[in-house]
């Protein structure tokens, strides 16, 4: 609680062109929380260093505990309005008040009366807000590795690089995964036109000699219970005290089925090219007919005859989590069901894999070539080589014994003498051609670990596996862009093939990323603190047990599993998991669930603080907009500066997160007579922008258990309306405001509540 | 005496996520960014492939990040000239360009109603204005005007600046030079579009109704020059045919003799712009090959499953256009053999990326291979990081960046 606050309104930038700021200081010194407010104070420039200094003066003399800056938006001057352990709350006078304010000539005061609800709603949500601490917890910093093949030993050398100490995982008895089937590998470093050694051995040695390093062959990790900094790992029976994990199990190749459709189990001769490294590697290639060398070999990488059934348009899925099975283990009468991990592969890790598939054919063409007599036929619907492989493509092109080509692949049929008949359209040599060869290469696909099995084993109220990898097709990928270590299990980050299909050496850069966010996340545990997106918040979401009715919604909800439950289904937090968005606050009919700094009641009173008139065609309508802090309160701000406006009847508050969003505040707004909430929050669905990646789509869901609650009232449950606005979308947002009103506010007329 | 802060060259992408990762981490970081803004090339970007979001979300969030940790500090306007000391103690000099708007700029935009020379924008590839004050874009970071008084003449500057309400214009601020000590080193000056004007046979830039990749970016984006409506530079007409020529430099001995990885992706992307404005127009892409590697296959997939779009393996020859300003190209169709002319009202040339470290000598003596591609630096203590190192699209950058931040700190850890 911030009990003495310093009131500062600032005339700058027009503020005080429009708004009468002496007015408004007046309003607080003399309004309802005067007695929170011992400063009230005006200035001209607020953001000046003489404007700044008064402030810092004020804290000094008066022993202020909280700042009220009633300006510019928190988007902006953050450095200027920033006073060490004294709390600060913005008040965005200039972008969502001033600047934005379209005025309605039949009604008088509009801009006064919305800049005092805005200036006490600031004062209240800093009164009600406390400094959080941090719950700080002994740390274990051991890194565990889970897999050694090139990507885990990578992982293992970064860290070990970095200072801190390592577990690598491996279930084989030998470390070096895929690699050790390897004859050589594609070119890795500058110039990248030669095949290189992979360097496995001394790789595999660097690890087996380095101290920091323990190796755990044959092993798996069986389970992995508590949270990130205090993990334990149950690998082989034995109890393992880890801090994080970096996920590097890689991956397999994809199941032959679906490369019949061209043959192979079919035709001898027909191999894959992971069939065709380990020939390569062990005594030299062969034909699988007769064990003689081939004179010729083709290698198909296009992949359009085993896509048959592929269709991408299909939703991936991601429906609402369902209970578990032990959920519905009523009075003990059903045995728990097992955990059934429904497995990923699909002809679509064919296409995914094009990149390796092409470096991989181009790689083995080499091999073929070194027989100077052997031809080798590479056929293609796009080489995919992007980058600087483009070179060693050009080296290909230039060997006389490599034939290129573009073609869509018709069909492999058996010649004479256990030989290939390719045949194949639109390519560069012809419309329709037939080529014979001694022996035809299909392509191996990259599938992960992770789309056969849960391979992390969370010992989580969720689940073992991390959710939603539907939408990556069982990659352990991010579906963020610009953060590709960020997915719903925090303490565990993915690298290699596991995550993406990728070439060595860019496997070898993801070893290290992996490794930095498994070493930041470990720091930021033990210092107290939240990973990304709230990176440094050090506040954590706080349980009033006591009226906890164990309905569970909170530990469902929650979009990174940081909830577990005890027997009766009591949330268990565990505050190093949490990323601190809220939804748990919001998903809790209770109310047990609150921030220091962003509870309940502060947000509840702040909405209560809106002057509601009590004839809405005499004092105009009012709105609360609760809009997403990352989005949707940018992309207002942005419409200020693009010189748009909107109806001066909406109230905008910014939250973490529309999935932090209780109910009760659109209960709160309802019963004060407000005639609508506008809910603006990120896009979700596949392609979901929520930093979160829940939140909103919660929000969205909760909204039906809202309109229930308002029918039931009376109220029309159309004046909850939730709006997905994209950052950009500054241009457009002032129109959906409008639709509202009109749509809404302007349709069903007061809340039959106002007045009472 | 040994120093365990970071130096990060470069503010876009790469730089400011391996700053940030290094800085979470406990370590103090400089970033030097010769724009007077962070974000580089993606901040000029409408969307990303293949979510079709917003970049300024993701930027969004890193300043955030940034606004919230004190252990970043960052110069804009600033370059590196000279590096010297070795790992755990580098001396490093930086000289600052003049914004000639200091720290009390509230970005109330007076400077700029006052202002009315207009040049072309560089941030918008010319396809826009920008006056003598000028923030680059809506989303600029720190939001702060600057002054360009190359732009106009004494009186229009001496009249932005007595526009200002709050003191915060200095016409005679100089460049300054000043040292920084680190005991690391993070290179991520990124990459610059191959200039059209090499492209002599594709028109090299002189064809009105010719632009460029990143020129389409600038036309789609909302706050952008035509406020995101895709038009013929010539005449603001809405294009009905529009034409794609990939490879524009790219993969070419005689300009880049690499991929630049992302052009593919990019285009079929403006495919999406074209078909949110334009469902009808017809669009022909020109390729060698459609390079969509991993799962990007599912965004290549669905975009082509359009009946307006059509996929020519080809190499277009020469480019021209008619009395009519629509462009005219001379394509060779690799698989038929048959080479003639097509009209279209509006041609994107996907032209490449090219590290902006080519044809500069790099401090510290830096390699770099023909192409200005960073080939090491690490036993220096030195450490590249996205497409200053390799071509690479977004994702790839920020892991990458993720990576050279673990490695800056492997340098000075235990110093």
């Amino acid at each position: 609680m911030a009990e003495k606050l310093g009131v500062y309104i600032c005339g700058g930038c027009d503020i005080a062109k429009s708004l009468d700021v002496e007015g408004l200081a007046e309003f607080v010194k003399n309004g309802r929380h005067q007695s929170l407010c011992p400063v009230v104070k005006t200035n001209s420039v607020l953001c000046s260093p003489e404007g700044k200094a008064e402030i810092e003066a004020d804290i000094e003399a008066e022993g202020l505990d909280g700042v009220v800056v009633c300006a510019c938006s928190p988007r902006v001057k953050w450095d200027v309005f920033e006073f060490g352990a004294t709390q600060v709350n913005r008040v965005n006078l200039r972008e969502q008040c001033v600047w934005t304010f379209s005025d309605d000539p039949d009604k008088e005061n509009l801009l006064d009366s919305m800049a005092k609800d805005y200036v006490n709603m600031g004062i209240v949500y800093l009164n009600k807000s406390s400094v959080p601490e941090p719950e700080v917890e002994k740390c274990s910093e051991t890194i565990m590795v889970l897999g050694g093949g090139f990507t885990g030993l990578n992982a293992a050398l970064e860290v070990a690089k970095a200072g801190k100490d390592v577990v690598l995982v491996e279930k084989e008895a030998e470390l070096g995964g895929k690699a050790r089937d390897m004859y050589k590998s594609f070119p890795l470093t500058y110039p990248h036109t030669a095949l290189q050694e992979t360097g496995l051995d001394k790789l595999v040695a660097a690890v087996n000699s380095n101290d920091k390093i323990t190796v755990k062959t044959s092993a798996t990790l069986e389970k992995l219970h508590g949270a990130p900094g205090q993990y334990t790992a149950l690998v082989n029976g034995e109890e393992l005290s880890i801090g994080a994990v970096i996920l590097a199990t890689g991956w397999e190749p994809g199941n032959s089925k679906y490369l019949a459709p061209l043959g192979y189990g079919q035709f001898k001769n027909v191999v894959t090219t992971s069939e065709f490294e380990k020939m390569a590697k062990n005594g030299g290639i062969k034909r699988p007919s007769d064990s003689k060398a081939p004179k010729s070999v083709a290698f198909i990488l296009d992949v359009e005859k085993f896509m048959a059934d592929v269709d991408y348009s299909q939703r991936a899925v991601c429906e609402p989590p369902e209970e578990l099975p032990c959920d519905e283990n009523k009075d003990g009468e059903e045995e728990c069901e097992t955990f059934v991990y429904e497995d990923k592969e699909s002809a679509r890790h064919l296409a995914y894999s094009s990149e390796i598939s092409s470096l991989v054919a181009l790689k083995q063409a080499a091999y073929v070539r070194e027989d100077p007599e052997a031809m080798a036929y590479v056929f293609y619907d796009h080489m995919m080589v992007p980058g600087v492989n483009e070179r060693f493509y050009k080296v290909a092109q230039d060997d006389p014994g490599v034939m290129l080509s573009k073609a869509r692949i018709t069909s492999i049929k058996e010649g004479s003498g256990g030989s290939l008949v390719i045949s194949a359209k639109n390519t560069l040599l012809g419309e329709n051609v037939e080529i014979l060869a001694d022996m035809v290469v299909l392509p191996t696909a990259i599938v992960p670990v992770t789309a056969h099995e849960p391979t992390m084993n969370f010992d989580y109220r969720q689940g073992p596996a991390f959710p939603d990898l539907e939408l990556f097709d069982g990659f352990a990928d991010s579906n963020y862009i610009c953060f590709p270590y960020e997915t719903r299990r925090t303490g565990v980050y993915a690298a290699g093939c596991v995550r993406q299909p990728m070439p060595m050496n860019l496997a070898q850069d993801d070893a290290a990323g992996a490794a930095l966010k498994a070493i930041q996340c470990v720091v930021s545990a033990d210092h107290g603190v939240a990973v990304h997106p709230r990176s440094g918040d050090r506040s954590y979401p706080v349980f009033n047990f006591v009226r906890c009715t164990q309905c569970k919604r909170c530990t469902e909800e929650c979009p990174f599993g940081a909830l577990d439950a005890d027997e009766k289904g009591t949330p268990m937090p565990n505050p190093t998991r949490c990323r601190r968005c809220g939804t748990c606050m919001g998903a809790c009919p209770e109310r047990v669930i609150g921030f220091d700094d962003y509870n309940i009641d502060q947000m509840g009173s702040a909405i209560k603080q809106v002057q509601v008139p009590d004839n809405m065609d005499e004092g105009g309508p009012r709105v609360i907009i609760l809009a997403c802090e990352n989005d949707a309160y940018p992309a207002l701000d942005m419409a200020a500066f693009r010189g748009h406006s909107w109806s001066p009847y909406v109230r905008v508050l910014p939250v973490r997160c529309l999935g932090s969003v209780n109910a009760i505040w659109v209960a709160d707004a309802m019963s004060k007579g407000v005639d609508g909430v506008m809910l603006l929050g990120c896009k979700y669905g596949d392609d979901y922008q929520c930093h979160f990646m829940k939140g909103s789509e919660l929000c969205n869901r909760r909204k039906e258990n809202i309109a229930e609650s308002l029918n039931r009232l009376g109220v029309e449950p159309e004046r909850v309306e939730q709006y997905e606005v994209a950052i950009d979308e500054y241009d457009k947002v002032p129109g959906m405001i409008e639709d509202f009103m009109t749509n809404v506010v302007a349709k069903f007329g007061p809340n039959p509540f106002k007045g009472y | 005496m040994s120093n365990n802060s970071i130096l990060v060259v470069g503010g876009g992408f790469a730089g400011i996520t391996a700053a940030l990762e290094a800085a979470e981490l406990g370590y103090e970081v400089f970033i030097v960014e010769k724009n007077p803004y962070l974000g580089g090339r993606v901040a000029q970007l409408n969307q990303y492939f293949p979510k079709l979001c917003p970049p300024s979300c993701g930027l969004e969030i890193q300043f955030q990040r940034i606004k919230k940790n004190p252990k970043v500090k960052y110069f804009t306007l600033s370059q590196v000239d000279a590096v010297s000391g070795g790992p755990g103690n580098y001396s490093v000099k930086v000289t600052k360009q003049p914004r000639h708007v200091n720290s009390r700029c509230t970005c109330c935009g007076e400077c700029a109603k006052a202002a009315r020379t207009e040049v072309d924008s560089e941030f918008d590839f010319e396809t826009g204005k920008r006056k003598a004050a000028y923030t680059t874009h809506l989303f600029a970071f720190p939001a702060r005007y600057t002054i360009d008084p190359t732009t106009c003449d004494k009186i229009e500057l001496e009249r932005i600046k007595d526009a200002c309400p709050y003191d915060a214009i200095d016409l005679d601020e100089q460049p300054k030079t000043f040292d920084l000590n680190v005991g690391s080193i993070v290179w991520a000056t990124g990459w610059k579009p191959y200039p059209l004007e090499k492209l002599t046979n594709l028109g090299a830039g002189k064809v009105a109704n010719v632009i460029s990749n990143m020129q389409m970016e600038r036309l789609a984006s909302p706050s952008g020059p035509t406020n995101g409506r895709i038009v013929r530079p010539s005449d603001g007409a809405e294009p009905k045919r529009i034409a794609f020529v990939q490879c524009a430099g790219s993969r070419d001995e005689n300009h880049l003799n690499y991929c630049s990885y992302i052009c593919c992706m990019a285009s079929l992307k403006h495919v999406r712009y074209l078909r949110e404005r334009y469902p009808e127009a017809k669009i022909v892409i020109y390729y060698i090959d459609l390079r969509t590697p991993g799962r990007y296959d599912k965004f290549k997939a669905l975009t082509v499953d359009d009946p307006n779009l059509s996929l020519v393996k080809g190499k277009v020859a020469a480019v021209a256009e008619d009395a009519g300003k629509n462009p005219i190209l001379t394509v060779e169709n690799a698989v038929t053999g048959i080479k003639n002319d097509e009209q279209f009202d509006l041609v994107v040339l996907a032209t490449g990326m090219q590290p902006s470290a080519a044809g500069e000598k790099l401090p510290a003596g830096l390699p770099v291979d023909e192409e200005g591609f960073i080939i090491g630096g690490e036993d220096k203590g030195i450490v590249a990081a996205g497409c200053a190192k390799l071509p690479l699209d977004v994702m790839k950058t920020a892991q990458s960046g993720t990576s050279a931040a673990l490695k800056a700190i492997q340098n000075v850890v235990g110093r």
